[in-house]
Order: structure tokens, then sequence, then C-alpha cells
């Protein structure tokens, strides 16, 4: 049976992020009906029994985030909404909020129910101000029509949905590093524990969720569990979104169940390899996890099965390589964006990310040494483990990942003094398909 | 920035920061609409927690000056109920703001994998060459500012230009000179848009 979309079925109908569109055609706002008539704590056990997991890159149940947020306490409690879709590869937030952006604004209002939150912050990267417009629009017409703001519905319930705009910081989008920036400070992450489900926003309760996480709560909440996790393989349920980049046809966000494969991803939703050039690596899932190579693409693309292949599904920001790509310049240009982003708190990041990316350089322009690769390998463990936050292991795998699998092109750098790839390759002149 | 300033102890030189404070600039007060924005935003946060406003606070100085001096950072303080030091830490920590005058078109080149893949170091080159700047650099006119930021979430229709707060996707690079010949003449009109915003 062919998969049929739930959270982008609709996004290229023109209007489809008006109010109207929604409560017509998406039975908008019966999951947040639905949801008021039940206990707080039935919302939290049917999520959990839906096995939705996180999906901004962690994979962490979201049912078990929510049951952990500190019940009794006379302090409010927050939830924050990770719009800070900074992930290279990464761009299915982006869609969602744009064109369904209803969804987005239920999922807030129900996870606050289900946690005891009156207040939810959706963090919106900087650069995404024209999806800010839609955004903060369609949250007025959602109060306008009593969705939220005092007594929702008539239930009693308050809630109220912001949108906070960051300004260009990758690491806002680590979750105590967002809380930071949302507190008006650097967007450094925070020494945990304490948790943000103990101690958050304004040292409040507070459960952080990716934007594609909180509207798939309204399905469940609508659906039923056993709907949502019907949908994919165990502990893999529901609609998936996957960003395809890189050199494909058809570059886009589909979405598609866990069941399809990172094969079918590629060669059929994405249109195949653009010029029919052969396929050398795929980064499955945003630029922090390792690649896979052309024989190890015939797995179901869930956490779990892309996670047995020794990668991992991360954000789902999957970036198709063809065979004019040099490894080293690939790990050099992801290590200049390591390193810029670097948020500076933790020393083995902050200078290691440096050492790695000149390393790189070094060896990209023809001046590599023999022991470089060992210093390689040695600064990037010297990085893995070591930090706070997840970002250094993230900084170091390109270039563990790329080293071992593709040491050969490494040592060739070292060799012969230059890329060995032919010339015409090196300079990656672009390649538009036309296709799309 | 380095995060490690040589600190030389000879006695001329000690306790002389390395650190260059941005330009004092003029006398800065919000307008009276922008000082009605702040108002209504800082009711967003607990009212204990005003500094959850600054990214706002300065993003509507930046919008009003066009860059922010120390004066209207001394602004955002007093508003905020801060120190001028507070708000210079986030100044300087985020990307988005400008401690020096920019153009009037600010073009940020994604350079990150999937834009570098389809050829977004090219893009630079020729907006290098057509503009006669380096990245960092603002033109002699004052109308472009060249940047090369990191990944901008539109991996899909790369290489992506971010051209003040508007979007201009698939710019390949021999598209660039009608492009900036098309900001000149029509301004952020000329642009391509997000495509999601474009089909509706």
């Amino acid at each position: 049976m062919p998969y049929e979309p739930v959270l982008t079925k609709h996004v290229n109908a023109p209007h489809s992020y008006t109010l109207d569109f929604y409560l017509e055609r998406q039975r908008g706002y019966e999951g947040l009906r639905k949801a008021l008539t039940l206990e707080p704590n039935d919302i939290i056990e049917q999520v959990k029994a839906s096995g939705l997991r996180g999906r901004g890159g962690a994979g962490f149940p979201t049912g078990m985030k929510w049951q952990f947020v500190l019940k009794d306490t006379p302090k409010p409690k927050y939830i924050c909404c990770n719009a800070d879709e900074s992930e290279p590869g990464t761009f299915k937030d982006h869609v969602l909020m744009e064109r369904n952006p209803h969804l987005l604004i239920e999922g807030c209002a129900i996870a606050c129910y289900a946690i005891g939150a009156k207040v939810a912050y959706i963090y919106i990267r900087g650069e995404f101000y024209h999806v800010q417009q839609i955004l903060e629009a369609e949250i007025e017409n959602a109060y306008r029509a009593g969705y939220l703001g005092k007594n929702v519905l008539g239930s009693g319930f308050d809630c109220d949905v912001y949108v906070h705009r960051g300004a260009g910081a990758y690491e806002a989008g680590e979750e105590t590093a967002l809380i930071e920036s949302l507190e008006g400070r650097r967007a450094q992450p925070r020494i945990k524990p304490p948790f943000p489900a103990v101690a958050g926003l304004y040292q409040c309760p507070t459960a952080v969720n990716n934007v594609e996480t909180l509207c798939n709560v309204p399905l469940i909440v609508l659906n039923g569990p056993e709907w949502f996790a019907a949908l994919g393989p165990e502990k893999n349920g529901g609609p998936k979104l996957f960003c395809i980049s890189g050199h494909v046809k058809k570059p886009g966000v589909y979405e598609a169940s866990m069941h399809t494969t990172l094969q079918q991803l590629i060669f059929e939703y994405a249109g195949g390899m653009m010029d029919g050039r052969p396929l050398k690596a795929v980064i499955p899932g945003g630029s922090s996890v390792p690649l896979l190579l052309p024989d190890q693409l015939d797995i179901p693309a869930s956490f779990d099965s892309i996670q047995k292949a020794g990668s991992l599904l991360g954000s789902a920001g999957i970036i198709v390589l063809n065979d004019t790509v040099c490894m080293v310049w690939l790990a050099l240009n992801l290590l200049h964006f390591y390193r810029h982003e670097s948020c500076g708190k933790c020393t083995p990041c902050r200078e290691g990310t440096d050492w790695l990316f000149k390393l790189l350089r070094r060896l990209e322009a023809g001046e590599g040494r023999p022991k470089d690769l060992d210093l390689l390998f040695g600064v990037s463990n010297n990085i893995v483990g070591k930090t706070l936050c997840a970002f250094g292991d993230a900084a170091a795998t390109p270039v563990l990942s790329t080293m071992k699998l593709f040491r050969p092109e490494y040592e060739a750098h070292v060799r012969e003094g230059r890329c060995t790839l032919p010339a015409e390759w090196r300079r990656r002149q672009p390649i538009f398909a036309g296709a799309h | 920035m380095s995060f490690h300033p040589r600190m030389d102890y000879a006695p001329a030189k000690f306790h002389k920061s390395a650190r260059a404070l941005p330009d004092a600039g003029e006398p800065f007060a919000y307008t009276p609409e922008n000082q009605a924005k702040f108002d209504a935003n800082v009711t967003r946060y607990p009212p204990d927690q005003r500094k959850s406003a600054i990214l706002y606070a300065l993003y509507l100085a930046q919008g009003q000056q066009g860059y922010l001096t120390r004066a209207a950072m001394d602004h955002v303080a007093t508003q905020i109920g801060c120190t001028a030091a507070e708000v210079e830490d986030v100044v300087s920590y985020y990307t988005m703001f400008f401690t020096k005058p920019v153009g009037t078109y600010v073009l940020y080149v994604c350079r990150t994998l999937s834009c570098a893949l389809l050829g977004a170091e090219r893009v630079t080159e020729e907006l290098e060459a057509v503009l006669g700047i380096r990245p960092g650099e603002t033109d002699p006119t004052g109308t472009f500012t060249l940047l090369e930021v990191e990944c901008l979430g539109a991996c899909d229709r790369a290489p992506v230009v971010m051209v003040n707060d508007g979007w201009q996707e698939r710019l390949s690079p021999d598209q660039v000179r009608p492009f900036v010949e098309g900001l000149r003449t029509r301004g952020e009109a000329s642009l391509s848009g997000c495509h999601l915003h474009k089909e509706r």
C-alpha cells in the first residue's frame, strides 16, 4: 500500500497555511478539542504508547521527556519549540512552519496542556524571517478563533504561544543553549544535570521539542497511538520527513514511513543521481553523523536501522555525494562550519575544531605531512566525549568518519601534495541538471 | 576573535585590553514606534525576565540605525535593565548583529556543504569579481556588503543567498551578474524569494 503523507499532504495547495484551510481539510484543532476532554496524564500516556521519538536529532522518546517534567512544583512550566533548524542538510521544519503552521500551533497547545504549561515559546532561527511572519500572523488568527489565549475553547485552560527570533547561532539548537538564548544570553549549553525537565527556562520545568515532533502530537491524539505506531517499524512509528539534498535530481522534503529504505529515498523519491554520476557516499542525518557507503543503503531509514549500520538518522538531512567529491575537502568544509559555530564554552571543542580546520586546510593545500593524519585522529578523539553538549562529538565526526572510510584519499593528499581527483572535478563546477 | 589575547605585562601596556570597542556613535533612542514595539514584545516574558527581549531589542535598534553603536547598546541596556557589558556580550556572540555600517543590501552567501556541492564557492568568486570586494567588506558606494555564512536551511534550493531578510534561491554562478543588476535597479523585489512563499 503506498504511503499517504499526513504532515505534508497539503503543503503544495495554495493557502494551505490559512486557518480556514486547516479547519476544513485537515480536521484542524479537533485534536486539541479532544485533548482538552482528557486528563493531561492520559495524553502523555498516549504519546508514550505511540512511540513518538524526538525528530530533532537524538530520537529520544517524547512521552518520556514529558513525563520527566516536574509535576509537584509551584513554579510555572514551559514548552520550548526548537525551530532553530540549522543542521547542515536539514530543512524540514521550514516546510511545516511555512505551509502548515496551525499544526505546530495545535501541537504546542496540546503539549502545554499535557505538561501543565501555560506558555510555549517557538524559538525560530533569525534567518527564517519570512517564516516568522507567517507563523506570527497565523498565531494571531488562532488567538482570534479562540484556540489560544485565555480559556481555550471554553475549557478553562489558558495557553499562550509566542515566537522568539534567534540571531544566527547553530548552537542555539542544543536544548539548554536554546534556553540560555531565550533568557537573553549567549547560546551556550548548561551543565547537565539538572535537565530542563527539572530546571529549564527561568529555572522552571521545561520541555524542549522539535517542530516536527510537536506537529505529530495532534495526529496521535486524534487518530490514536496504535494508528501512529503502525505507520512505521517497531519503535520507529509515525510519519517522518526526509530532507534530501546534494547531488540528486530532485532535492527536497519527502514524507515517508521509516520502512522506506535509504535506497528508495535517494533513487525513487529524489529521482536518483544528478547527471547519472555514480554515488560515492551518503550523509544520512545532517552533517553531524558518520557517512554511509553505497552498499549500506538498502536498509530502512529508521532510527534503529541506521544506527545498526554505524551511523545515525539524526535530523534526517540526507546529503548525497557523487564521485566528484573529495573527502578531505568535505571534511574541511564541515570543519569550517563547526569551527565557526563552536560556542567557545568547552576548551576541547573551541580549540579542537580550530586545530582540525587548520590541519585539513594544510592537507587540502597540499602541504600536509604524514604525521598530520595521526594528529587529526588524535585531536578528534580528544574532543569526542569531552564536551558539555553533543557538538564536540558532532564536530569530530566528519573527520573520523571520512578518515575511516576514505583513508587512501588522505594519504594521497600527503603523498602527491595535491588532491588526486581530476582537476575539472576539483573545480566543483555547479551542475544544474534542470530537472526541477 | 581570538580567545587568547596576548597579555603583555610591561607597565605601559598593562590593563590595555585588545578588545576593539564598537563606535560610540551618535546619541541613540528608539523612535516612538519602535518603543511601542519593544514595550509590546517585552510583555511576552515574565516581568522579572525582561532580558529575554534583548535580541528583539537589538533587532529594533539595528533596524532603526542600520548597525549597532555603543550608544544604541547603552540604550538597549537601559530598556532591558541590564548592564552595557551584558548587551555587548550578546551582540558579539550572534552573527546577525553588525557593529560597523553595512551596505543597503547585505548578501549572505551560504557556504556549507549542500550549497558548496552545487557551486557556492563559484558564486562567492563571481560576487567578488562583480562587486570588487572580498567577503566581510562593503563596497565604496555603500550598496552591497558581502558575507559568507553557514547553512541557511534551504539546502534543496542550493546555492542560496540571503539578502537582508529576503532569499534568492538556486543562484548559479552565471546568474550572479543579472542578480546584482536586478538588486541595483529593482531592489529586493528582484529576488526569487522562498519557493514555499511563492507557490501560494
